[in-house]
């Protein structure tokens, strides 16, 4: 949601980045402000991922230029663990499995490190499991969940939905999907979407990362950016998804003019 | 004792060998006199040897360490860290012999559970069709001292179609220094029928010795067994041992074996598929540290049709330790349909640890299924980041990650005190802060 006197939780400058020498990121500039939820849209290899990853401080880019103001900090100083604690929140395209260790005591752990950080209460074993139930009513998940081993065997779907519970526990002040609609049916899709917004309030921001529109009908954005060759090319708001799913993403070379004028 | 050269270590061993002809059953004393004239034809194995090309075990020559001596000073409050709840059988072997007073034997209505020498005259034929049938001397030295020196042992026979829902715990505890301790184990599962044995090796102290054991697990069709095997024996120790298992028509054997002790150990573990449609499950864990040396030699044996074998052998290996494992994996020309697959992983804690891993594929028939895998190296970085994502600091994620690997193996114990147990070394020995 838009709101004129909302506060600003990520601001982005000029963003350069590398990767062995590659530039991917060629001066990205992105405002966030709370309440709102923003779209990132581009095709494969635009650096849409690679802007994800950077975000939430992946040691392999190396960052060339720009800065990254989060809730008025300095987020390039902070190692990922520092971000994840300052309540920046990315979920994987990919999430790793860890077989040998039980989704519950992952959670625990994840759950409590963050609090003790942010000076709150840590929650013991059987107050966490009333708590972490309780949000996974959100995702429609089953108590077995728990008890599995940390993305092990899971179906696309519900290592999705593992990471939107994450983002639940977490209470992320910014949230970053990386593709999260990825190899999801229209059910799970659903669930997901619907996890996302009960998250969304006033004083979050979310960010999706998402080649397709399919998403968007399901968690409606503020703003759409185009991403092409490490840069934002286009900006504008939800109608803008459905021009690209309709006109492709060549359509946004042709008018790069127009480009110019929204961005 | 100055030092030995290889010959005379054997013949040493053997001096204080004598087979007294008032000894029981004369099939024993014909199998141990066997195998006294096979250790006397053969040499230690040396680094030339294929089988033994990755582990030194020379050291052994400077240790001709005799039989350990029927002496136990134990009493049930010594072991009560050692014993493991949910067991309601327990046979316990102080440095390989027998101690009734220690064990506790509570099925023996439903099963012929006890030490061997007990069972000798009672259960003689069904002895002599099994022991040393499934762990051959001919070309194995130890095998062929152990049973050289078989005096003593623990013996179960599963009888048909019963299942004992607990598991059995056979606790093997060193106590003396500079001994030689030959401990022995048969089970016989008979058809249908379903057990699980926990082979457990520990010590009380920080002693030097060597434990050669030789185990015997025969299934009859149908008949499941999870055979779960601890060695965590002494850090100076000398383990060197021996199992084989022979599989009849669908039956199933799951076996996870952890190495965590011993200063050099080695496992051979030979399953033969000998019928159709037999199971095995075979996961092992080496999680070792300091200067120590633990070899793991399988061999899985598909000698019948629509066989399935899965395995999973991980090291972690810290400092300057060295694992080996050599998973060799036989699929005979008729045993078509077969289905196989084996992962070796490793993950390496230090610039110094090492590691030597092999599979051997021998595939003989032409409509079979067989995937292998392994891989050597460090914790994913990708993996890292992720926790760390989370919040949670690069030292923990590690920590995470490192526990994580071997508790994988350890999660498919299915005794819980156990799998605690084990977790608790797994934590002690790979966590840095």
């Amino acid at each position: 949601m838009i709101d004129e006197n909302s506060r600003t939780i990520l601001s982005v400058q000029g963003l350069r980045a590398s990767i062995s020498g590659t530039e991917i990121l060629k001066g990205i500039d992105l405002t966030v402000k709370s309440g709102e939820i923003h779209a990132i849209m581009g095709l494969n290899g635009s650096g849409k991922s690679t802007f994800a990853k950077v975000l939430a401080g992946h040691s392999a880019y190396e960052i060339t230029g720009g800065s990254i103001q989060f809730e008025g900090n300095d987020l390039l100083k902070l190692p990922p663990e520092e971000r994840a604690r300052a309540g920046l929140f990315l979920a994987f395209q990919y999430p790793i499995e860890i077989p040998g260790v039980a989704n519950t005591q992952f959670l625990r752990l994840a759950y409590n490190t963050v609090q003790t950080k942010r000076g709150k209460e840590e929650l013991d074993p059987l107050e966490f499991d009333d708590f972490v139930r309780e949000k996974m009513k959100l995702l429609d998940m089953k108590a077995d969940f728990l008890d599995r081993s940390v993305n092990e065997g899971f179906s696309g779907g519900e290592k999705k939905r593992n990471e939107i519970l994450q983002m639940a526990l977490l209470e992320p002040k910014l949230s970053i999907l990386d593709e999260t609609d990825s190899g999801l049916d229209i059910d799970a899709l659903k669930i997901v979407a619907n996890g996302v917004n009960q998250i969304a309030n006033n004083n979050n921001a979310t960010i999706l990362v998402t080649h397709y529109q399919r998403l968007l009908d399901y968690i409606v954005p503020d703003f759409v950016h185009v991403m092409q060759a490490g840069r934002i090319v286009m900006t504008g708001g939800k109608e803008l998804a459905l021009e690209l799913e309709t006109r492709g993403y060549d359509w946004v070379n042709v008018d790069k003019s127009v480009a110019g004028i929204i961005a | 004792m100055s030092d030995l050269t290889n010959t005379d270590y054997l013949e040493y061993l053997l001096k204080s060998l004598s087979i007294k002809s008032t000894e029981s059953l004369s099939w024993l004393n014909q199998l141990r006199a066997q195998a006294i004239d096979r250790v006397s034809t053969q040499k230690l194995p040396t680094r030339r040897d294929e089988e033994w090309r990755f582990t030194d075990i020379s050291p052994l020559t400077h240790l001709p360490y005799q039989p350990s001596k029927l002496e136990c000073n134990l009493h049930a409050h010594d072991i009560e860290h050692l014993t493991l709840k949910e067991a309601k059988n327990r046979l316990v072997f102080v440095d390989g012999h027998y101690s009734q007073d220690l064990s506790t034997i509570s099925d023996s209505a439903a099963l012929v559970i006890g030490n061997l020498p007990a069972f000798v005259a009672t259960h003689a034929s069904i002895l002599e069709s099994h022991v040393g049938q499934y762990v051959q001397f001919d070309n194995n030295v130890f095998a062929a001292l152990n049973t050289a020196f078989l005096r003593d042992g623990a013996l179960i026979i599963v009888p048909k179609d019963i299942a004992i829902s607990e598991p059995i715990h056979l606790l093997f505890i060193a106590t003396q220094n500079e001994v030689t301790s030959y401990p022995r184990c048969l089970l016989i599962g008979e058809a249908g029928s379903n057990v699980t044995l926990i082979e457990d090796y520990v010590a009380l102290q920080q002693a030097t010795y060597i434990t050669n054991s030789v185990t015997e697990i025969s299934l009859a069709a149908n008949a499941h067994a999870k055979h779960i095997r601890i060695q965590r024996e002494s850090a100076q120790a000398f383990h060197l041992a021996n199992c084989g298992v022979s599989l009849a028509h669908a039956s199933n054997y799951q076996s996870v074996s952890i190495s965590l002790g011993s200063h050099i150990s080695r496992y051979n573990l030979d399953v033969r598929l000998t019928d159709e449609a037999a199971e095995c499950v075979i996961d092992g864990l080496t999680l070792i540290s300091d200067r120590q040396l633990a070899d793991t030699h399988t061999c899985i044996d598909h000698m019948k049709p629509k066989g399935t074998s899965r395995q999973q052998h991980k090291c972690i290996v810290n400092d300057a330790a060295h694992a080996v494992f050599n998973g060799k994996i036989i699929v005979r020309p008729h045993a078509q349909r077969t289905n196989s697959s084996q992962s070796s992983r490793n993950l390496l804690l230090s610039k110094t640890a090492q590691v030597d891993t092999k599979p051997q594929l021998e595939i003989f028939a032409d409509d079979v299924k067989c995937a292998h895998g392994a891989t050597v190296g460090q914790l994913d970085e990708e993996e890292i980041f992720y926790l760390e994502s989370r919040g949670l600091s690069p030292e923990v994620a590690r920590n995470l990650l490192t526990f994580a690997f071997g508790a994988e193996i350890i999660s498919r114990i299915p005794v819980s005190s156990l799998r605690q147990q084990l977790e608790q070394a797994v934590l002690n020995q790979t966590q840095s802060s």
